[in-house]
């Protein structure tokens, strides 16, 4: 292989890395000094004052809303993971291969679905007089207010990482080297404990990293806790859209988001140490 | 391949296992189904026993002209976006294919984050940035921003065909005489093709669907999605069944255009 710098490489590796400098890496800092930028008068100026940060800080519902948004969030991670995985390994170890192809295939076609849709679909179902009250209405019960709890934005959480999550840990458990379950087998360790002492640690890589992106997705999505919770209690993303549609507080919705960032980058570096612990 | 021993096999746990498959792809689909139903439905407020047949609510979406507004916008916005972003990810997948320097591992970081960064976030630091620029409010604020999170798909899907071609192929087109760019267009590109067609297509599809970003930075150039968001803020209407079954079977045929040129593309089986 060729090594040098050439005008015919550069013109294949530069044009992404210029667009992603510009577009991506540069908004992104861009945050931080918009951060300590004033408003006055409907108007933002560069400034260099930390008051948007003392302000946020110093509210108590952007607390409130942090720890909701974290906790939802880890629920929702945890609550995925745990109703991905029989369908994971079902789909990995139980199912020929042609059928396993389709189920991929399958999986995949949410990613190209509305979410905005199926959130309203979820209303359908949901609401006082939806699709789950009249069937309950039926054997006697209900109805219940289904809608406008935390439980219902868990749901759409769910519906917005299930699909993600079953592909993550069915790969990595495709790929995981069958003859240490028939060892296990032939030690004659059970099947649920071959699960937990073999295959979930075998696979822990993939399926932290599931875990993750389920904690990610959920931990930035506004539409779930608006339309299915109700927008109480508020999340993060939700007082980021707050603050920044109506009115010019930018600055302080750029305080909001970068807290956003460091604390998924701390979940994201505490994820993939705890995924690798233990391994060379 | 070998699906489990058979002395370890018990046909009641297998049973409830498959059961449990079909539980979960039953929630995956059942907002996907209900809205394809109820898209047809006539009331009002959508719920059991069904009403009418009707089609009232794709009629109402048709005759409502900031729905071919916003139907033009993200045709427009999605064509561009999947052009853009399909070359620079074609650029992406050949440099990681082929070079190895210092600070690839940043490089491909560069080329694969974006869409892991929250909607919400990219959305403000957009709006934030591009309003600097004098830029937001505008359709092409929306194509910026939606190369950024596309682009990494279209490198990933053109990446995987990239690993399938033997390295000795491009090599034995210089050795015959070739230059890089003749090798690039009679050798690199047409093993690609039906990737690149690939790539288009999910980059369109990616952006159809998009709208959390579209809805900070396009003003009032709103694209469809973000139509529906504000269908869905407002009354709540049955037309975001029209309209998201109608989105739905676009992003569903080019799925399937691209599968299939992934899947039988006239390259495919020369190794």
């Amino acid at each position: 292989m060729r090594r040098r710098i050439s005008a015919y490489g550069l013109t294949f590796s530069l044009p992404l890395l210029i667009w992603q400098l510009l577009f991506f890496v540069f908004p992104l800092v861009f945050l931080i000094a918009l951060s300590f930028w004033t408003v006055r008068n409907f108007r933002m100026q560069p400034d260099f004052d930390t008051v948007n940060w003392t302000t946020m800080y110093g509210r108590a519902i952007f607390w409130q809303a942090y720890g909701t948004t974290l906790a939802l969030a880890t629920a929702a991670a945890a609550l995925t993971s745990v109703l991905a995985f029989p369908c994971a390994y079902a789909i990995a170890f139980k199912l020929p291969n042609g059928a396993r192809r389709w189920a991929i295939m399958l999986m995949v076609i949410p990613f190209f679905t509305s979410y905005l849709v199926r959130i309203y679909s979820w209303q359908v179902f949901l609401s006082d007089a939806g699709i789950i009250n009249v069937m309950l209405g039926w054997i006697g019960l209900g109805p219940y207010g289904l809608l406008n709890t935390m439980g219902a934005t868990l749901l759409g959480y769910v519906t917005l990482a299930l699909p993600l999550v079953v592909l993550l840990q069915l790969f990595s458990l495709i790929f995981l080297d069958r003859t240490l379950i028939e060892a296990a087998h032939n030690m004659r360790c059970g099947r649920l404990r071959t699960v937990f002492a073999v295959v979930i640690p075998s696979a822990r890589v993939g399926l932290v990293i599931a875990a993750l992106f389920a904690f990610i997705l959920s931990f930035g999505d506004f539409v779930s806790p608006i339309y299915l919770g109700g927008g109480d209690p508020t999340t993060l993303s939700i007082l980021i859209t707050d603050t920044t549609k109506s009115g010019q507080q930018w600055p302080r919705a750029a305080v909001i988001a970068l807290t956003m960032i460091v604390t998924l980058m701390v979940v994201a570096f505490l994820s993939v140490r705890f995924a690798y612990r233990g391994r060379k | 391949m070998n699906t489990g021993n058979p002395a370890n096999r018990s046909p009641l746990l297998h049973g409830l296992l498959m059961l449990y498959v079909v539980l979960a792809y039953l929630f995956v689909f059942a907002p996907i189904l209900a809205s394809f139903v109820f898209s047809f439905n006539s009331d009002r407020f959508p719920s059991i026993p069904l009403g009418q047949f009707s089609t009232e609510w794709y009629r109402a979406v048709a005759a409502d002209p900031l729905v071919w507004e916003g139907l033009r916008n993200t045709l427009l916005v999605g064509v561009v976006v999947a052009l853009i972003s399909t070359a620079l990810g074609f650029g992406a997948a050949y440099t990681d294919y082929r070079y190895s320097f210092l600070g690839k591992q940043v490089y491909l970081a560069l080329a694969l984050l974006p869409p892991t960064i929250p909607v919400v976030i990219m959305g403000l630091a957009m709006l934030a940035f591009l309003s600097r620029v004098n830029l937001s409010g505008d359709a092409l604020a929306v194509i910026i921003a939606h190369v950024v999170i596309c682009a990494p798909f279209a490198m990933a899907v053109i990446r995987l065909r990239l690993s399938q071609m033997d390295p000795s192929l491009e090599q034995a087109a210089w050795n015959l005489g070739a230059s890089e760019w003749a090798a690039m267009r009679h050798v690199i590109i047409p093993f690609c093709r039906p990737a690149i067609l690939g790539a288009l297509f999910v980059t369109m599809a990616v952006s159809f669907d998009e709208f959390a970003i579209a809805w900070f930075v396009s003003g009032l150039n709103e694209t469809l999605p973000v139509k529906v968001l504000g269908f869905l803020q407002g009354q709540v209407s049955p037309r975001i069944n029209a309209i998201g079954t109608f989105v739905f079977v676009t992003s569903m045929m080019l799925l399937i255009l691209a599968q299939l040129l992934l899947g039988h593309g006239p390259a495919s089986r020369k190794e």
